[in-house]
């Protein structure tokens, strides 16, 4: 028999290793996230999955599950604070739903409607961000960049290529491409590439496939993140 | 319900493409429950000019891209109760703040200048028209916004859902299939 | 302005740098700051032979490069000067002096002038605070700026004197020492606690402890007697860094530490004394080098450890030579090296790191990427670096004070140690006393010294406010300078900033907003964007354009930067404006100017690009920026 800890009063059994997110997400129990990936080391920048273990907050992928913790999720407080960061995420950058390629597909938009988020509340950053269109067969709109570093490590651990990387620091962090031009049609990237597949966001799109699929029946028009995931990631 | 005093409710389209407005006509025959229990007041629907003092709902589409979007936003949030912003533009600039990467002199040059076909051409100056601000702002970053219906446009039945709640005496929520960004 | 090197001298430039630190990439940061001082800033050019000679991807290059503040990717000029614009500097007059040496250098503020000699920027604290308004030049520190050096430095670069022929007197950094107590007063020589340390074990002891610690794979090298652990414990030695976590437990978890194949222990000096305020690193390593030096290498002892670093902030650059020289009468002497005092095995060595401007690197973990030359970005913990630090191997990191504070315990033993101070708070503290006193220093205290005491011995009057440990730290007003310094009551790292009546509680806050916004690494969403949106709300009410609806969004910020950060620096980011509100809300009450929401832009300024392009200045050209009061 497994040892458990209790998610919001729920016994939430785990194997040796795993973190909170992983085996609340076995047991098909959604904690909100966005720089987690179930094929990659968790990172623990975004802050969505934070929760409150024995009282204190802390980020449920990166911290082990123990025996006997008490781990709280769905609270009111929590999901406040979640949507707060989220809200954060969206003034941010430049996030214009309505001509994204990704809407309906997007993690980001996908988990701001679990959190009910209605505006994003703060004023808005409008940071100026050149769109990278030189690749023949790949889009970089760095507009909706959110910093979860997922490209930067699928490009770094799987591909081998390490296309991506951050720059900058504090608020001007940024996305980086690893060519003397800062071009990505000067780097040896392709549509195969693990790090084309990974971006949670409508950061990098495949060129010439707009609107494949309308609006209102894409990923979450059809069920919500939730299961979505919990489905996905198990 | 019938004998409560009916809320007054003002309606306009500041930096936005009227989109929201058609899609508030598609709550279709739940308009006439609506009216039950409202009237129109400044609004493209009643062609009233200006906002009555003490007006409870004021429901704004569009963001701010001009002086007179300002104007008009500062009549209504002096004689409304409460404030919605309706859409995507009203709540976070939407397409039209898709310039705000542009500097101002860059997007004359080429609308007024530089544009195909253009020759000898200058920019507008009449005090008529509406002088525009550097960026688009969204409403609430101007004034005090009390709720917010996402969507481009929302649909009639998130619309519905809202006003509905609100009439309750509720806060509006949108569950999944109603909470649309897009 | 000479012409800019050939692409050959660029590239046999890099060849010399790299060659130095033997084509290894985990010591990035000082290869790029080596490179830097012999280019004036990392071209392209330079950018493409580290890429060619150390065969890394460009990515990890411009990724280390575009986080510290002093490593430079666009040209900054031959002369690059930074103001230190902590609060003390402002309290100083450093804003006037920053625009009179602009204009006298017909320069724009954090630009490069057109010939390309020079720019003139702002920069964190430089820790020059008891001598300011204080400068860096190159790196090189500056204090006592006035206006007859300003204007002495303006004519110095006009002429293009290079740097190494400037008055010496400029560069002048005095130790203001006002308190001497154990650590400042120790007149050891060097080896002399090292002698002692091994005294604690018997000869024939020693060899059996290290030949029964690589046969277990224990700690070996200098891993001998716990004797000396034992010592650092009952002295109740607790960190100097401002977490106070007992040293003694630090130590032992790392000497217990499992080693893979290959991997040894490490002892890291934290000497990035970033903290806004504090200054009192700066004058140990000055004065008190070996007793800085033998604290590591008795800690080395302890755990077994044979490398060490001192990771030294950016802004001292000018010590790094004196303590290289240091370092290196210390191998001469057999006490750093191998073999040290004749110990068989006792191998241990310290090399110096230096940061380049990056508050954040004085969290252990994000020193720790630092030092095997990535970006400063805090690790997830756990594990801690104890267990898997520097490397991946087990490591202590620990403040310049505690390993000098060690050195004195190896030399007299913890029952002496934990004779002084109090009884939760063994020893003496080092304060960094600048602001609004007579005699700004350092005031070295046995642990249990009242605010008050601190006040009185320097010279302050009329006192409002007294900033503890710096913005990190506590805020408090007169009715509690009854309060003690120590862990059971006001805990610091050692900054200790005065403020008299004169000053606005609101614009110190600010001013300290404003530092953790630019030093916020940028890793963890809550930190990255609300250490900005905290910004902007504390500058929208320094424009009087703040009203309750603002006064609550800080409070929730607050809460939300607390709760959510990834370490520290989130985590305390909203300190000084939770205290202020506290302990001085009238400074707050007197900026919410408005009683309705009003927009944080100007909105009639909105339209001034509008007016110019358009010649209108007719009434519908403008907006009345608040509300309520338009036609």
């Amino acid at each position: 028999m497994n040892p458990t800890f209790t998610l919001d009063g729920r016994a939430i059994p785990f194997l040796p290793g795993q973190t909170i997110l992983q085996a609340a997400t076995a047991a098909g129990v959604f904690i909100p996230h966005l720089c987690y990936h179930p094929e990659f080391k968790p990172h623990g920048s975004c802050k969505l999955c934070t929760v409150k273990v024995n009282g204190r907050h802390t980020a449920s992928c990166t911290m082990q599950a123990a025996p006997g913790m008490s781990v709280e999720s769905e609270t009111e407080e929590i999901n406040g604070e979640r949507r707060a960061l989220t809200q954060m995420l969206f003034v941010e950058g430049n996030h214009y739903c309505p001509s994204c390629e990704k809407s309906g597909d997007c993690q980001l938009q996908a988990t701001a409607y679990h959190l009910g988020m209605m505006s994003p509340h703060y004023d808005h950053f409008f940071p100026n961000r050149p769109v990278d269109a030189s690749h023949p067969e790949v889009l970089l709109d760095f507009n909706r960049c959110i910093l979860c570093s997922l490209c930067v490590r699928a490009s770094r651990d799987v591909d081998g290529k390490n296309v991506f990387a951050l720059s900058g620091r504090g608020i001007d962090t940024h996305l980086i491409v690893n060519a003397a031009s800062g071009k990505l049609a000067d780097t040896d990237f392709t549509l195969a590439d693990k790090a084309a597949q990974v971006c949670p966001v409508g950061v990098i799109l495949k060129k010439r496939k707009g609107f494949a699929v309308p609006i209102g029946e894409r990923t979450y028009d059809k069920a919500p993140i939730a299961s979505v995931a919990v489905a996905g990631e198990k | 319900m019938s004998e409560k005093k009916k809320l007054r409710v003002a309606t306009t389209s500041l930096a936005g493409c009227f989109g929201c407005h058609m899609s508030f006509l598609d709550i279709d025959e739940r308009l006439f429950t609506l009216l039950e229990h409202v009237d129109f007041d400044r609004s493209p629907l009643t062609d009233i000019k200006t906002v009555t003092p003490g007006t409870d709902i004021g429901i704004i589409e569009g963001g701010l891209c001009n002086a007179e979007n300002v104007h008009v936003l500062r009549e209504f949030r002096a004689n409304c109760k409460v404030l919605i912003a309706l859409g995507a533009c009203a709540i976070n600039g939407g397409l039209p703040a898709q310039r705000n990467s542009l500097s101002l002199p860059a997007i004359f040059d080429e609308v007024y200048h530089s544009g195909f076909g253009l020759t000898n051409s200058l920019i507008p100056n009449d005090p008529e028209l509406p002088l525009v601000l550097d960026q688009v702002h969204p409403i609430h970053e101007v004034v005090k916004v009390d709720y917010f219906v996402p969507g481009c446009p929302p649909s009639g039945d998130a619309i519905w859902k809202v006003l509905t709640d609100l009439l309750a005496g509720k806060e509006p929520t949108l569950q999944h299939g109603l909470m649309h960004y897009d | 302005m000479t012409a800019s090197p050939s692409l050959q001298s660029v590239n046999t430039l890099v060849a010399d740098v790299v060659r130095r630190h033997a084509a290894d990439p985990t010591r990035m940061v000082q290869i790029l700051r080596e490179v830097q001082e012999s280019l004036d800033w990392l071209s392209p050019e330079a950018i493409d032979a580290l890429e060619t000679q150390l065969k890394v991807p460009r990515t990890k290059i411009e990724g280390v490069a575009g986080f510290y503040s002093f490593l430079y990717t666009e040209p900054r000029g031959r002369y690059r000067i930074l103001f230190s614009d902590n609060i003390t500097d402002r309290m100083l007059g450093n804003e006037a002096l920053y625009e009179r040496l602009c204009k006298s250098l017909w320069v724009e503020p954090g630009r490069m002038s057109e010939d390309g000699l020079v720019s003139v920027g702002r920069t964190s604290c430089t820790g020059l605070c008891d001598q300011g308004p204080a400068m860096l030049v190159n790196n090189l520190a500056i204090g006592r700026l006035s206006e007859a050096r300003v204007d002495q430095i303006a004519e110095l670069v006009r002429a293009g004197v290079p740097l190494a022929e400037w008055p010496a007197e400029l560069f002048a950094v005095e130790d203001n020492i006002r308190r001497a107590d154990i650590l400042l007063g120790s007149d050891m020589q060097p080896g002399q606690a090292l002698l002692a340390a091994r005294a604690l074990a018997p000869d024939e002891g020693l060899q059996a402890s290290n030949m029964r610690s690589w046969r277990e794979g224990l700690p070996t090298g200098l891993g001998g007697p716990p004797a000396i652990l034992d010592e650092i414990k009952h002295a109740n030695l607790r960190g100097r860094g401002g977490a106070g976590f007992t040293t003694g437990l630090k130590w032992e978890a790392c000497r217990n530490a499992p080693l893979q194949p290959g991997q040894t222990r490490i002892i890291v000096c934290n000497a990035d004394e970033g903290e806004p305020g504090t200054f009192k690193d700066r004058v140990l390593l000055t004065r008190q080098p070996d007793l800085v030096f033998e604290g590591m290498t008795v800690a080395a002892y302890a755990v077994g450890a044979t490398r060490g670093f001192l990771y030294l902030r950016g802004e001292y650059r000018y010590l790094l030579d004196p303590l290289n020289a240091v370092l290196a009468r210390r191998r001469a002497e057999n006490l750093l090296g191998e073999n040290i005092l004749g110990i068989p095995g006792a191998n241990f060595d310290i090399e110096i790191h230096l940061g380049a401007g990056a508050y954040v690197c004085g969290e252990e973990s994000a020193l720790i990427e630092s030092l095997e030359g990535k970006r400063g970005t805090p690790r997830n913990r756990p594990p801690f670096p104890v267990t898997n630090g520097y490397l991946d191997q087990p490591t202590i990191v620990n403040n310049v004070e505690t390993f000098a504070a060690a050195a004195l315990i190896a030399l007299k033993g913890g029952a002496w140690y934990a004779a002084i101070g109090t009884k939760h708070s063994a020893g003496t503290k080092l304060l960094s006393v600048a602001g609004d006193c007579a005699r700004p220093g350092i005031y070295e205290y046995p642990f249990g010294v009242s605010v008050r005491q601190v006040l009185e011995d320097c010279g302050a009057g009329d006192v409002q406010a007294v900033q503890v440990s710096g913005p990190s730290g506590v805020c408090i007003a007169p009715a509690e300078f009854d309060r003690v310094i120590g862990f059971e009551d006001i805990p610091t790292a050692g900054a200790f900033t005065v403020f008299d009546n004169s000053r606005d509680m609101f614009e110190v806050a600010r001013n300290y907003v404003h530092f953790f916004q630019h030093e916020s690494c940028g890793f963890c969403t809550p930190c990255r964007v609300g250490t900005s949106l905290l910004k902007n709300l504390m500058d929208k009410l320094h424009r009087g354009a703040g009203s309750p609806y603002d006064f609550a969004e800080i409070e929730k910020l607050n809460l939300l930067l607390q709760s959510m950060s990834h370490c520290g620096l989130g985590h305390t980011a909203c300190n000084p404006v939770l205290d202020t509100i506290a302990r001085f809300r009238p400074a707050y009450e007197r900026r919410l100017m408005q009683k309705q929401f009003t927009p944080a832009f100007d909105l009639d300024q909105a339209l001034a690009l509008a007016r110019q392009m358009t010649g209108r200045d007719d009434a519908l050209a403008h907006l009345s920026t608040h509300h309520g009061d338009h036609a």
